[in-house]
């Protein structure tokens, strides 16, 4: 019972979603709207399972004083003081006509997020470095390429030859495109295999483990 | 004269004018209105968007919207920092134009009206026989509604045998007819019986990704049988995938933690599925050699998941009370602060192994340098095509895309996944024919005398 209702569930709606993709009617369009509302909502109600995880996780750290358990007051602090402003403050608005749990967002995530985004540029450099070392073959000639596409994108490429932005166009429209088409290919393929094995129910996996 | 100095200093003050409180700065307008038909809404809304010049400053901004030949009227009045506006009052086919204006006090600055533009909803298609390349100069298509003129509908050149007219609307019933023109004379066709815009159940136009999707569905189902029968099939090596094992045993012999990473992807993701296939291969080595497995998620519910999958593994390695629900966690669904958090997570417990299997966006590379940096071993797969490059830098297996899907089948060697895995193949093999076919044909009609093969590529090409 446990399994064979999702199970059950799982082949008639699949079965309905894929005929809805073939109907332009309106009542098909509707179908489609009531159920990626469902989706939202049901997607709402698993938040508090990820908070509940995520309160005991720290709590448990800081009550086993694990390596790290000072960061978990910090995270356990800032959960409280957003969810109490978020509650107590309501939609209260300041005085640039933003809520008060924006301007929170705004001011402290939205920064914190931009700094862990701004690292990337690091490491992308320090990728770059590892991948283009010529050590065989084939690192040879992603060097090569690489060369080429770099001087061809930026303007000095330019000034030094007129063909090197017509071959970084060459590599990334011709060889580069193919393989990535074909990568797509597979995915594409690979996604419907996928869905048609959930379908079915040979696929249980996202039933949580298990037959 | 020390007497008129101070007299001078006041009829100086006297003269001067009040100092005045600073103006206000004039309202202005917003630009670059854009009015577009929402999608998917059978023609029940027009969606619009607008800017403000920078520092602009505004109390409320008032939509209008002028119908043809009509005058302007009030559809909705947004706050100041709304940017967006969806219009439900647009009559599905008809004509649109709007304004917006911005608002400060009792002055209001209008922009320059949109283009026009309407909900495309119904369509009626007309079609003909017998007129095409007759020697026209071009076909004209008259609609007339009951009781009203008769008005041009649109024209086409003389090679069309067809026009789609979707100025009409739903419930209304329409007449049709056809004009070849040659030069300032036309010759009309009998109009057409009265036709009103129906609904349709089937959208013939996707006929070709049914008869695809059922052969590929076929493929599958014959070699999920042709498994089921107990016959051989064969399963190329994935390199990634072989190393499961040695980097499980490897991370034993070091008594150190697996960290499994499922990426971003919610669990309606194909990847997150495919992940937590693995995860649960990898979860019963893991309870097998008894070695700790970190599983940090973005997602509550691929969190809820991923701990009913490690769960149940330990369950059938028989060893239940060896799972640690504390070592599946969920962090937040923030992307760079999950990637931060994961970071941590490595540099503090420095895994032998890292799996990152999943859906990854920019913190693909921020995850994978920094599991690099801690000399861990790191198997990556996602179907993502943008993060792939920053896998094979920066770990040591990469699952390409598709390989991705494949593991579940390829670690549990359950011959029902194997059959559908290379069913899956077999469709390969047939984009594969279909492009090449396409391709001969495309470059054969260019030859003269074979110019008849275009016809053969065009049907092949829808």
């Amino acid at each position: 019972m446990q399994r064979s209702v999702p199970l059950t569930i799982c082949l008639v709606m699949g079965i309905v979603m894929m005929v809805q993709f073939f109907s332009p009617h309106p009542f098909s369009r509707g179908l489609l709207e009531t159920v990626n509302t469902w989706v939202r909502l049901i997607s709402g109600f698993a938040l508090a399972l990820g908070a509940g995880s995520l309160i005991l996780h720290h709590t448990t750290k800081i009550r086993r004083k694990q390596p790290g358990w000072g960061y978990s007051i910090v995270t356990l602090s800032a959960l409280a003081a957003t969810a109490a402003i978020g509650w107590a403050a309501g939609p209260t608005m300041m005085d640039n006509k933003q809520l008060l749990i924006n301007v929170i967002y705004s001011n402290i995530q939205v920064p914190l997020g931009a700094s862990m985004f701004s690292i990337l540029a690091f490491y992308i450099a320090s990728a770059s470095y590892r991948a283009f070392r010529a050590r065989n073959k084939e690192a040879t000639i992603l060097l090569l390429a690489a060369f080429l596409v770099m001087l061809g994108t930026v303007p000095l490429g330019k000034v030094v030859w007129d063909g090197f932005p017509k071959w970084s166009r060459y590599l990334l429209e011709i060889p580069n495109l193919a393989a990535k088409r074909g990568i797509i290919f597979g995915v594409a393929l690979g996604t419907i295999a996928t869905s048609l094995k959930i379908i079915l129910g040979i696929e249980r996996g996202w039933l949580g483990g298990g037959k | 004269m020390t007497t008129l100095i101070p007299l001078v200093l006041l009829l100086g003050q006297v003269a001067a004018p009040a100092t005045d409180p600073p103006a206000p700065p004039p309202v202005v307008a917003p630009s670059g209105l854009k009015a577009l038909d929402t999608p998917n809404d059978q023609g029940k809304s027009l969606d619009l968007r607008w800017a403000m010049p920078d520092g602009a400053v505004t109390d409320s901004f008032v939509i209008e919207r002028a119908e043809t030949c009509r005058v302007a009227t009030t559809v909705g009045v947004v706050g100041p920092d709304e940017s967006t506006y969806v219009d439900s009052g647009a009559q599905a086919g008809r004509v649109c134009w709007y304004r917006i204006g911005g608002t400060r006090g009792a002055d209001t600055a209008w922009g320059e009206f949109s283009a026009g533009v309407r909900p495309a909803a119904p369509r009626l298609r007309v079609a003909w026989a017998g007129l095409s390349g007759a020697g026209f100069d071009s076909l004209v298509v008259q609609r007339a509604e009951t009781s009203r003129a008769v008005t041009t509908a649109g024209s086409v050149g003389p090679e069309e045998s067809s026009f789609v007219d979707e100025g009409v609307l739903a419930g209304h019933r329409y007449s049709y007819r056809v004009g070849a023109v040659v030069g300032a004379d036309t010759a009309w066709s009998e109009p057409t019986a009265e036709v009103a815009p129906v609904p349709q159940w089937v959208d013939w136009r996707l006929l070709n990704i049914f008869v695809a999707m059922v052969v590929f569905f076929a493929f599958i189902v014959y070699f999920i049988n042709h498994a089921r029968k107990g016959r051989e099939l064969f399963v190329r090596r994935i390199a990634g995938l072989d190393a499961v094992e040695e980097s499980v045993g490897r991370a034993t012999e070091m008594g150190k933690p697996i960290v499994f990473i499922p990426g971003i992807g919610s669990a309606a993701a194909i990847s997150t599925i495919a992940s937590m296939n693995i995860l649960g291969e990898i979860a019963k080595k893991t309870a097998q050699y008894d070695t700790t497995l970190v599983v940090p998620n973005s997602d509550p519910v691929v969190y809820t998941i991923a701990r009913e999958m490690v769960k149940e593994a330990h369950a059938k390695v028989g060893r239940p009370d060896s799972f640690k629900p504390d070592n599946v966690f969920f962090i937040t669904q923030e992307q760079f602060a999950y990637a931060a958090a994961v970071d941590g997570i490595m540099v503090r417990e420095k895994p032998a192994t890292n799996f990152l299997l999943g859906y990854f966006a920019a913190e693909s590379l921020i995850l994978a340098e920094t599991g690099a940096t801690t000399g861990a071993i790191q198997i990556a797969g996602t179907d993502a095509i943008y993060q792939l490059p920053f896998f094979i830098t920066a770990c040591d297996y990469t699952l390409i895309g598709e390989e991705l899907y494949a593991a579940s089948a390829y670690l549990s060697r359950e011959p029902l996944l194997l059959g559908s895995l290379v069913g899956q193949d077999y469709g390969k093999l047939a984009i594969l024919v279909v492009l090449a076919l396409a391709s001969a044909l495309y470059l054969l009609s260019a030859v003269k005398g074979l110019q008849w093969l275009e016809f053969a590529f065009k049907a092949l090409n829808t």
